[in-house]
């Protein structure tokens, strides 16, 4: 479920990375105000954890492939929401640096996927809500589950609303919800009965672990109605930036939902959806003399096929195409020349 | 999905490669992630069919990749890894968008064929750029760095303590997995039963560590606050750095260099 | 300074799961002696030794400390006196490179950052590790993180070093090596170890612990002469005082 930068457009990734930013600073001062000293080195070894755990594939029964453990909702579990979500967070810089699973710029995108929704919807309003104040072996697992499939399936429909904004990817909105969605309830379902297996191991093991991580309550006296409602003003704000920036871009949202209305599959539901985001790109219509650095050519030519025209002035379109592939086999020549260059340079010197 | 000990390899290398001298690995992090940042939003800032203009592109990781000394093949690799991914992602392109964008002579090419070839494009850049990028700095460094450009010490620090622990825990996990396994008697997988257990005994172990950790630093005169050393290295070369590439991706974001040299060169021929 | 420099009155620790670690241990150890505290898996070292410090709080008893007892005033000059190095120096070296772990314990006395760079490198050539300042903690041997660990605290210029099993886990050179290198210290030195080889090369005072009791203490090779407390402590002579098993010389005339 990790995001590639290839597909993101800067646009979704820069509000991303702004949303993320942003909860990382305030989840940041929660910690810090926290005052148990204990919990930095305990973040940072469970995040090693979570990642060591990651690589560890177990078999799904009847169908011989394998998985692994998410552990978005574990950690919010063992270290409460704000310090989950910084850990779920370094997990994923990790990732992203070192091994390019997801891109620098979708850290953004896949820190609030991965993170936002196990830590602050999952288990808060699901997880906690369950378990109650007498937890038992059952509850845990049946709130394990639902939770972990509850931010999951989030997780999968945000994925697919950033890269249908984004406009890299030719898939359309609705059969990208098609393939996400049940994808991810078969997975969620799977991770969420590991999460219990282990949940269920550190219960019998070690109690204390678990009954120290709940008995801090960091959520206690926060209510569910100013979560739900900093949330709404959140989907607000992002849907309202991408939302106008599909606007501004014929390759995004619009277009593909055009598309999919062009073969009638448009159900009432997501027309619900375009109305919805259509009355907040009205609203955020003062950001509209904002627009991206663009050059000439290319992207009439982009403009043209995504209309949905037939194809003109094909002469003049070979034209620009033989110099453009002309052009890139120079500079590539010419690239791969400087560096080997620069390299006999360096290395001599050295 | 990868095996732990190949991931520990790669991480080590990595870091290694990090500890290398060269003018690049001797720029100060911010810099080197400042600029990193820019060229990953220039370059996915074109739209679905930019290919020819992206091709310019090749010159900062190339440039970098020269000037750093690091081994070729080895980031090309790293490169090539994530390449079947990026194909992945951009499979369904050619299925849902067929309209023909490209004709060369007798062939045409769908939007959707050009727009695949575009996403492994970019996925080559970018990720060639990330992993230059840690290749050369470090991931101490980049901790550092983003503090200094306003990320809070809470995070950076729990990320040090991450990086620091993987070496650690990857270990203590590759030999209870390893256990298992020779005990597995040639059944392959981990079923479900075994893996609550172990994966749970692996937490707990952790738990443990997490507060003799704590332990140590405690004894050690630790109150809650982390004292880090401020070195301030950015100078004229970093400025030149940021400045001076950020100028070229601007230009060659905004002027087609290759339509521009292309129709040069095919003029002069004909 | 007074000269009882680590004094214990019945101390008696009852973990919060109700576990008796300690029942009631009372020992004086002197400036500048070497001290082996040794006894079977559970006899209480560890939690004992977690008492030094002020890590943890004697649920009934007193430590006292150069004469001061431990008190939330006293604790950070107590914990700056008391140097300790932990059994798994991974445990130990937790920041990004050996320079900035070393200069942990300086930069949180509140030192100015000269004299911080000064005692890391002293500390680290004392140890024989300067050559390592720069590395990062996961790229040492076994040794070499075993001597940074106590460089660690070095730093901090203890008047006491307190040690938990130092020589677990070494390879005959590191450990030869690390012997060498202790025995050169000058602090008071306070080890708790099932290495009694090393015990008897280290320590002229040994202290068996038994079931969070002191069960004997005094000189170490009278304690090792007695065979029948070793076997009731669940101990055994070191094998430099055994005869030996192949060519049959004693070594009992120690």
């Amino acid at each position: 479920m990790h995001m590639a930068d290839a597909l993101l457009s800067p646009a979704v990734g820069i509000t991303m990375w702004g949303v993320t930013a942003g909860t990382i600073a305030y989840c940041s001062t929660k910690v810090k105000k926290d005052l148990d000293d204990r919990k930095i080195p305990l973040m940072g070894v469970l995040g090693a954890f979570i990642f060591t755990a990651q690589m560890i594939n177990f078999t799904i029964p009847a169908t011989g492939s394998s998985g692994h453990i998410g552990g978005g909702l574990l950690l919010a579990i063992l270290l409460g929401p704000y310090a989950a979500f910084l850990t779920i967070a370094s997990v994923l810089v990790i990732q992203a640096l070192f091994f390019a699973d997801g891109g620098i710029l979708a850290l953004g995108c896949n820190i609030f996927n991965l993170g936002i929704f196990p830590a602050f919807i999952a288990y808060p309003l699901i997880y906690k809500k369950i378990i109650g104040s007498q937890p038992s072996p059952t509850r845990l697992s049946i709130a394990s589950i639902i939770g972990v499939v509850v931010a999951l399936q989030l997780g999968a429909f945000s994925v697919v609303l950033e890269t249908v904004a984004s406009g890299i990817s030719a898939l359309p909105f609705t059969t990208f919800v098609v393939l996400m969605q049940p994808i991810h309830l078969a997975i969620g379902i799977v991770e969420g009965l590991v999460t219990t297996t282990v949940i269920s191991f550190v219960y019998t093991a070690r109690p204390e672990i678990l009954q120290s991580a709940m008995g801090a309550r960091p959520l206690g006296n926060i209510s569910v109605r100013n979560i739900v409602l900093s949330f709404l003003a959140l989907t607000f704000l992002t849907g309202g930036v991408l939302s106008w920036y599909a606007s501004k871009n014929p390759d995004g949202l619009e277009w593909s939902i055009a598309k999919v209305t062009g073969t009638g599959e448009l159900t009432g539901t997501e027309q619900s959806l375009h109305h919805v985001l259509a009355a907040i790109q009205e609203k955020t219509a003062f950001l509209a003399h904002y627009s991206f650095p663009s050059k000439q050519g290319g992207e009439a030519t982009t403009e043209v096929a995504t209309a949905g025209k037939e194809v003109q002035d094909d002469s003049g379109r070979l034209g620009t195409s033989v110099s453009g592939s002309v052009g890139s086999l120079l500079t590539l020549t010419m690239a791969i020349l400087i560096g080997f260059f620069l390299r006999r340079e360096t290395a001599g010197k050295g | 999905m990868r095996s732990i000990d190949g991931a520990v390899l790669d991480l080590k290398r990595l870091d290694l490669l990090a500890t290398g001298d060269s003018i690049i690995h001797r720029l100060d992090a911010r810099a080197k992630v400042v600029t990193t940042l820019f060229f990953i939003i220039v370059v996915v800032s074109y739209k679905r069919y930019a290919l020819a203009e992206l091709t310019p592109f090749l010159f900062f990781p190339v440039i970098t990749l020269a000037l750093s000394n690091l081994p070729i093949s080895y980031i090309l690799k790293k490169i090539a890894a994530i390449l079947p991914l990026a194909i992945f992602v951009g499979l369904f392109n050619p299925l849902f968008d067929r309209e023909t964008q490209v004709l060369l002579g007798p062939i045409s090419i769908s939007g959707g064929w050009i727009s695949l070839v575009s996403i492994m494009g970019r996925s080559a850049l970018t990720v060639g750029s990330a992993i230059i990028l840690i290749a050369t700095t470090g991931f101490i460094s980049i901790c550092h760095a983003l503090n200094r450009l306003g990320i809070p010490r809470v995070f950076t620090v729990q990320l040090l303590f991450l990086y620091r622990y993987i070496f650690v825990l990857t270990e203590e996990a590759a030999c209870t997995t390893r256990a298992r396994e020779l005990r597995s008697c040639g059944k392959k997988g981990l079923g479900f039963s075994s893996f609550g257990p172990l994966i749970g005994h692996l937490l707990i172990r952790t738990w443990a560590r997490a507060e003799r950790i704590h332990m140590a630093m405690v004894v050690r005169g630790f109150s809650g606050e982390f004292h880090s050393r401020q070195i301030n290295r950015f100078g004229g070369k970093e400025y030149l750095y940021v400045i001076g590439w950020s100028l070229v991706f601007i230009i060659l974001r905004t002027e087609d260099i290759t339509a521009i040299l292309g129709a040069a060169f095919t003029g002069f021929f004909s | 300074m007074s000269h009882h420099i680590v004094e214990v009155k019945n101390l008696k620790h009852v973990y919060a799961d109700g576990t008796i670690a300690l029942k009631d241990l009372s020992f004086t150890i002197h400036h500048g002696e070497s001290v082996a505290i040794i006894g079977a898996n559970g006899a209480g070292k560890s939690t004992l030794l977690l008492h030094l410090n002020g890590y943890l709080a004697p649920t009934v008893g007193e430590v006292r400390i150069g004469g001061f007892p431990l008190t939330p005033e006293t604790l950070p000059e107590i914990r700056r006196t008391v140097g300790m190095v932990f059994q798994d120096p991974d445990d130990q070296l937790f920041m990004p490179t050996v320079y900035e772990d070393v200069a942990f314990g300086p930069c949180n006395l509140g030192l100015p950052e000269e004299e911080v760079r000064q005692r890391v490198g002293e500390a680290l050539e004392k140890v024989g590790a300067g050559h390592l300042a720069q590395k990062p903690p996961y790229h040492l041997s076994g040794g070499e993180k075993k001597r940074v660990a106590i460089a660690t605290v070095l730093s901090m210029s203890p008047d006491i070093l307190v040690m938990d099993e130092p020589t677990n886990g070494l390879d005959p050179f590191s450990r030869r090596q690390l012997i060498g290198l202790l025995k050169d210290f000058h602090h008071t030195r306070i080890f708790t170890s099932h290495d009694l080889d090393m015990v008897i090369e280290l320590c002229e005072r040994t202290i068996v612990l038994h079931q969070g009791e002191v069960k004997a203490d005094g000189p170490t090779v009278a304690i090792f002469n007695n065979a029948q407390l070793l076997a009731e402590c669940r101990l055994e002579k070191p094998l430099s005082m055994q005869g030996c098993p192949i060519c049959g010389a004693s070594r009992n005339r120690l």
